[in-house]
């Protein structure tokens, strides 16, 4: 930044970093805090942190956050790939790219109550199951908004050439043009599982009361106040994002460089 | 081919459930929570009864509040980010994105630890000696909007700065060499070149702020409702279907209605700004 009178540029620059890192800074001390209150600081010990470890409640609340994201992840993954792939090569429609998108640009509250109602009126019973069902809805369409963005940068010639050599379409497709969107289509499925391990709003809805995801989780404990154990939870998985988001933006770096 | 898997899946599993919902807004409740199917128009005019009006006007208060404060903290700090040598800027915007990918809970129960009577805030308001005794922060109107603008502030930063950072140096340039001061270059080039960034900002903000029910009833503790709680509560307390659908149904069109004269706006803007 040159010369002065951009100094107030500064100060917002700082203060909005102190307005996003103070309040978690707050949750990550007090997870270190011995006493029971979580806020009045009286020693610091590792017991909030012994205390996670031994509660299947929340253990159970991961596994089945993880068994859903895989499920959708697996699911969008392939099903997105081919959606991008048949939307960029086969069929240019604003109109389909819409009605594909419309899960990712409609409001979570709007998907939530809508497949509410249609698994209640297909009579199928709330759970894990549903659950998956309705993040592969969305994850479908933020794979194929990702894979989508690097098969238009193709300009699909190599395709044409593969088939005027003789290949067949699923040749072309598994040797060709796979390989070229292959890291959009790792993106994408960490995108797709990322999203729905953080999800709350659908899994709330579409969940039934017996197999709750570490967001419902957290939720029905949050609703009560300040828990040490959830302090303690919270800080782990700020670590876990730190070290996501640094190693994405470095592996990023790297491919940008390569290219 | 490759359409056929991923284009019947979206059909039953988002269009078919949303057009489904949005029929019942037509439809009676059930005497024991369901769906009663006669045609009856009840439940719009149930929604703009006072106690109701009053829910989707605040609502709308509330995420325009936290929208415009988003946006106050959020031009700067993307103004400033651009303004970066290379290096500091990918660094300082990993900063800004590290929150957004922590849970968004969690990131409501912050707000929760900091704002407690008992909380850090009260601590050192009253350690400095401006207040007395310990204030209610939590669960106030004003902890709801602070906590929208906390969740979704990154959302107004990124596509502000993507949109500051692509305008060309030169035409800033050729403003200050006609003589433009730097507050008239900033009102005349600047400001209306990012203005798409601005309007993506917004609308990332605006949007889920207003169908939000987390946010409120963690921070406004049920005493600040808002438009997504009483569409919760009528699908998974009160069992009226019909009428939470409604809800749900008013609370998009407003949002389209938005998007609508946000697209006149600023395609008059950009006209204005091409001149």
């Amino acid at each position: 930044m040159r010369r002065s009178g951009l100094g107030f540029l500064w100060v917002a620059l700082v203060g909005c970093l102190l307005f996003l890192y103070v309040p978690i800074a707050t949750v990550v001390v007090t997870s270190f805090n011995s006493g029971k209150s979580a806020l009045n600081i009286k020693g610091l010990s590792l017991r909030w942190y012994g205390e996670l470890f031994d509660d299947p409640d929340l253990g159970h609340a991961l596994l089945n956050s993880l068994t859903v994201a895989v499920g959708a992840t697996v699911f969008s993954t392939v099903v997105g790939t081919m959606l991008a792939v048949g939307l960029v090569r086969f069929a240019r429609s604003t109109v389909l790219d819409a009605f594909v998108m419309a899960p990712a640009i409609l409001p979570d509250l709007m998907l939530a109550i809508g497949l509410l109602a249609f698994f209640t009126w297909l009579g199928l019973p709330l759970g894990l199951g549903t659950v998956t069902i309705a993040h592969a809805a969305f994850g479908t369409a933020f794979v194929v908004a990702v894979v989508r963005s690097r098969l238009v940068q193709l300009d699909g010639s190599l395709e044409e050439a593969s088939q005027d050599l003789g290949a067949g379409w699923a040749t072309t497709f598994v040797r060709i043009t796979l390989p070229s969107v292959a890291p959009a289509v790792l993106a994408g499925a960490l995108l797709a599982f990322t999203l729905s391990l953080d999800e709350f709003v659908i899994a709330f809805f579409t969940n039934g009361p017996d197999s709750p995801t570490l967001p419902i989780e957290i939720y029905s404990r949050v609703r009560f106040g300040v828990t040490p154990e959830i302090n303690a939870l919270a800080s782990l998985l700020l670590l876990v994002s730190v070290v996501a988001v640094v190693a994405g933006a470095v592996a990023f770096r790297r491919t940008e460089r390569e290219r | 081919m490759f359409l056929g898997p991923g284009l019947a899946f979206t059909a039953v599993f988002v269009a078919v459930p949303v057009l489904l919902v949005l029929s019942y807004t037509v439809f009676d409740r059930g005497r024991f929570g369901g769906v009663e199917y006669d045609f009856t128009l009840d439940n719009f005019t149930r929604a703009f009864e006072p106690t109701f009006r009053k829910v989707l006007v605040s609502s709308l208060g509330i995420a325009a509040a936290a929208t415009a404060i988003a946006l106050a903290i959020g031009y700067p700090v993307a103004y400033a980010i651009a303004k970066l040598p290379e290096r500091w800027r990918s660094l300082v915007l990993v900063l800004i994105v590290i929150p957004f990918w922590t849970n968004f809970l969690i990131r409501t129960y912050a707000w929760i630890v900091l704002l407690n009577t008992q909380g850090v805030l009260n601590d050192a308001l009253v350690g400095l000696g401006l207040v007395d005794e310990r204030i209610d922060l939590l669960y106030t109107r004003g902890a709801v909007v602070a906590g929208l603008v906390y969740v979704y502030l990154p959302l107004m930063i990124l596509p502000i700065y993507a949109s500051v950072a692509r305008l060309e140096r030169e035409l800033p340039e050729a403003s200050a060499d006609l003589g433009g001061s730097r507050f008239a270059t900033f009102v005349r080039v600047t400001f209306p070149l990012s203005l798409p960034g601005v309007v993506t900002g917004c609308i990332f903000v605006f949007v889920p702020s207003l169908g939000n029910f987390v946010v409120p009833e963690l921070l406004g503790g049920g005493k600040t409702v808002m438009v997504g709680n009483l569409v919760r509560d009528q699908f998974l307390k009160a069992r009226d279907w019909p009428f939470g659908a409604t809800l749900a149904l008013i609370m998009v069109v407003l949002l389209v209605a938005l998007f609508a004269l946000q697209s006149v706006v600023s395609r008059r803007f950009s006209v204005e700004a091409g001149r």
